[in-house]
């Protein structure tokens, strides 16, 4: 921006507001804010990644990782959540192109991933429970129910955050609010895919390795 | 209550009500059903005032629905003063008890009451005292510094207002409705634990806390944003004023250290609520990791209060000395350090945890280390002040009471950190003391010295210097009165929270420190009549410049109070101190070509949301499942209704701001002829 203008009397006067202002764009800071929200609510996941570090060995007597995961079940539910950020990632590339359909289907298929990953966790944890490992029964698996689940209950919010986005895109159209919001949960589906990477690495497979 | 045969609800009653009976009502307490007959009372008569002057649609138009950032931060203000009183009437309740109970007297409060008075004392004073204050401070104060119109998400600020409200209710309830928890205000387990904290007080401090945290987080969310994306053009990162400077640190030190709380908490509940060993004593749970976890949230905590008030104290002497601040670039950089080291210093808490001579030693270090960027502060504000045209207004004189008491309260902050000496020092009155000269002398003075600085920008009218000066006197005074004494004890080997005593020769010490801490009511007395005096002679203490102080920062270029737009074209920054840029390079008002203003709407929605936050919390304490469900379903559904809602902004009309700032130009035009 030019700051200064020459007048009369030979001393520079420098401009000291904007004359033709226009309009700040709506949303214009929402992508650095959700980053932000994306950042505290990693802080919330490196806590519980740290306590899961110092509680993961304290089995109490109880059952420990080799006699409860099973990899396979995890390799699964993994590819499931990996497979989603995929879809999703196709789902965004038909926004930019401005196809509605496509768009829909693909997050469709996301959010379905997404359930499949939910319902093999479930199963998970229904049956680790019904085997007397519930998170009450050692520090190693209240630390590991909490980190899980939380994950799991942000997968959660986030299927629930992808159906609003889709009824809303089917009801307005791919406008610039609907894109912003679109890409707000592409950064958060994705930041949950980077999590579970993490979880699948320090909980699943140094578990059963510990 | 403790004392008294538990009656359990059975059947439908336990279905409807949970764990709410009869008896969780303390009728049977002299002390809460007075203070609960007067609180009733006052709520009455206000409500009644509210209807008879009919204000209701009045507030809720122009104020519990506004995205404005200055009416925001005029709210949180007010809150943080309303829970001061609250606090304080703990804080005072505390010294007459430690006074009295010497040669075999109980004194007045018995042990479950005074357990509760000193962890409501800590947690009200920092959560919605201290933070309300600082958060309305820098909502009220940032956007105007550097030229924005709002901030950047008007509704979510709103929304944490109502937060943090949510919050401070929860916490008030728990004086009538159960009551609150015993354990001290960080609620250590296993204490706080189920097993020993069976009652609701510790899930009234979780659930408080919790609703709380939403909204500081949010908020601190909201302010980074706005800084880094909303400066008017021209304002670089290094023409930022130093309070913007200090607002953003803090902001990031909320972002980075709030969510820690957060799940910290959430941990704790979840021992509470679902039976999980994190920090039992038994089945591997490890109760040491909760005082790590707490500190790593409650070390930057300490910082996020007072950093802003450095700031406050920069803009401060720079103004009142005439001058610009010495230093600006250290002063940014030492601020940076602080916010790093904050991170780097949790442990030095709780030295005697037994983490051993390394780890000690390290934390004792780190923690030195910080008072080197806070010394070097100090020394910039006393060359900002060499050679100055200093003005003893209000403000400079909270600056000066800050910049001797602070002083003290570092050097006895850098003694502690000595891990041997705190062997000896630890949870002894010596802390305390320590700590209250930190947070008294820098936080309660800066936000005092702030109010004096900027009320005259928020209402159109300077506060009365007379009232203010007994304010003044009653707290520094005070202050030194109720805290020495503390010190004296606290070497002596006496440790906090005590109820009564044993040793007849240190009653002396407790009688001088109750005698403080009435000056100090006298300090707020007169705080409040001077806000009282203000308003009544408010056009005698008119301001129509907008800049009564001859100030330096942008806040200052608009007028007092400022329209809602806060400028009616967006400045450019040359210089950082742009506003004395503006008027030694001869800067002219714009009278024409002005344009319609686009603005955010203002919207219900946060304050809903809040409502059922503190329902969902007040349910989940009295364990009444059906209203948690009920309410968390509702939470739900409004956000989502909420994001339906695409239309969300306005313009102002060109012909509002031509009104409006035409009437200034003829209120400056009358002050130049008179």
């Amino acid at each position: 921006m030019n700051v200064t203008t020459p007048t009369i009397n030979g001393t520079e006067v420098p401009v000291f507001y904007v004359v033709d202002e226009h309009d700040h764009p709506a949303g214009s800071s929402t992508m650095l804010g959700f980053w932000l929200y994306l950042m505290s609510d990693c802080l919330i996941f490196a806590m519980l990644f740290a306590t899961f570090g110092v509680l993961g060995g304290s089995y109490a007597a109880g059952p420990g990782p080799k006699d409860l995961f099973d990899l396979k079940l995890v390799a699964l539910n993994t590819a499931m959540l990996l497979f989603s950020s995929i879809t999703y990632g196709l789902a965004m590339l038909e926004m930019m192109k401005g196809r509605v359909k496509s768009t829909q289907m693909w997050l469709g298929i996301t959010g379905l991933f997404g359930l499949a990953f939910l319902c093999i966790e479930l199963y998970e944890f229904h049956h680790m429970i019904h085997e007397g490992a519930g998170p009450w029964r050692s520090a190693f698996l209240s630390s590991f129910f909490t980190l899980v689940g939380t994950h799991g209950l942000h997968v959660t919010f986030g299927i629930i955050w992808l159906v609003t986005l889709m009824v809303q895109v089917a009801r307005f159209g791919l406008i610039e609010a609907n894109q912003r919001r679109l890409m707000c949960l592409s950064m958060f589906w994705h930041f949950l895919d980077v999590v579970w990477i993490g979880v699948f690495t320090f909980v699943y497979l140094l578990g059963v390795l510990r | 209550m403790s004392d008294t045969a538990v009656v359990a609800n059975t059947g439908l009653a336990k279905f409807i009500f949970g764990r709410l009976t009869l008896e969780s009502f303390p009728y049977h307490e002299p002390i809460l059903v007075a203070t609960f007959a007067m609180v009733a009372l006052g709520g009455i008569v206000l409500l009644a005032a509210l209807t008879y002057f009919k204000l209701w649609g009045y507030l809720w138009k122009e104020w519990f629905t506004s995205v404005d950032h200055k009416k925001i931060g005029i709210m949180y203000m007010v809150l943080g003063i309303v829970m001061l009183l609250r606090g304080f009437a703990d804080a005072l309740m505390m010294r007459a008890q430690q006074a009295m109970a010497f040669n075999g007297s109980d004194g007045f409060l018995p042990a479950h009451h005074y357990d509760q008075v000193f962890t409501a004392h800590g947690v009200i004073m920092i959560f919605f005292v201290a933070m309300p204050l600082v958060t309305g401070l820098m909502n009220y104060i940032v956007p105007l510094q550097i030229g924005a119109r709002d901030v950047s998400f008007p509704f979510l600020n709103n929304f944490s207002f109502w937060m943090t409200t949510g919050g401070a209710i929860l916490v008030m309830m728990s004086l009538f409705i159960g009551e609150f928890a015993k354990t001290g205000w960080l609620a250590y387990p296993p204490l706080s634990n189920i097993g020993y904290s069976p009652d609701v007080g510790v899930d009234y401090y979780i659930w408080a806390l919790q609703v709380a945290g939403v909204g500081t987080t949010l908020s601190g969310i909201n302010l980074i944003a706005t800084i880094v994306k909303m400066r008017a053009p021209g304002m670089t990162m290094m023409k930022m004023p130093i309070f913007t400077w200090t607002s953003l640190c803090t902001n990031v030190l909320i972002v980075a250290s709030f969510p820690i709380l957060t799940a910290v908490l959430a941990l704790l509940s979840l021992d509470r609520y679902v039976g999980t060993n994190f920090f039992t004593n038994d089945l591997g749970g490890n109760p040491m990791m909760y005082v790590n976890l707490i500190w790593i949230w409650g070390h930057p905590e300490v910082y996020i209060l007072i950093l802003p008030l450095f700031g406050v104290f920069s803009e401060v002497t720079s103004t009142f000395s005439g001058k610009k601040l010495f230093g600006y670039t250290s002063m940014v950089y030492a601020t940076l350090v602080i916010t790093i080291l904050s991170y780097l210093v949790w442990l030095h808490h709780f030295f005697t945890m037994g983490s051993g001579a390394s780890v000690n030693s390290f934390f004792g270090i780190t923690t030195m280390i910080i008072s080197i960027p806070t010394g070097a502060k100090i020394f910039n504000w006393l060359f900002t002040m060499y050679r100055g045209r200093i003005r003893f207004e209000l403000p400079m004189m909270w600056t000066i009471a800050f910049m001797l008491t602070f002083v003290i309260g570092g050097m006895t902050g850098v003694l502690l950190a000595v891990p041997p000496a705190d062997f000896v020092l630890h949870n002894s009155l010596f802390l305390i003391a320590h700590f209250h000269n930190v947070i008294i002398g820098g936080v309660v003075f800066g936000i005092f010295a702030a109010i004096n600085f900027w009320f005259p920008k928020a209402f159109g009218f300077k506060l009365d210097q007379f009232w203010g000066k007994v304010s003044f006197w009653g707290w520094v005074l005070g202050f030194y009165f109720a805290f020495m004494p503390l010190y004296a004890l606290g070497l002596m080997g006496v440790t906090r929270r005590l109820r009564t005593f044993d040793d007849p020769s240190l009653q002396i010490f407790f009688i001088v420190a109750a005698f403080g801490a009435v000056l100090i009511a006298i300090g707020i007395g007169a705080f409040l009549v001077q806000i009282a005096v203000s308003i009544w002679n408010r056009e005698k203490l008119r301001d129509t410049t907008g800049d009564p102080w001859n100030a330096r920062t942008l806040e200052w270029a608009t007028s007092s109070p400022p329209p809602d737009y806060n400028f009616a074209f967006t400045p450019v920054i040359h210089d950082n101190d742009s506003w004395w840029d503006m008027k030694r390079r001869g800067y002219v008002r714009p009278l024409e070509g002005f344009r319609p203003i686009h603005m955010p709407k203002n919207t219900g929605t946060g304050l809903i949301l809040s409502v059922l936050a503190t329902a969902m919390g007040f349910a989940l304490i009295w364990y009444i499942w059906w209203l948690a469900a009920l309410s968390f379903v509702a939470i739900v559904g409004v956000a989502i209704f909420h994001t339906f809602n695409y239309n969300r902004d306005f313009h102002i009309p060109v012909e509002d701001v031509i009104r409006t700032e035409g009437e200034r130009t003829k209120l400056l035009a009358a002050q130049a002829a008179s």
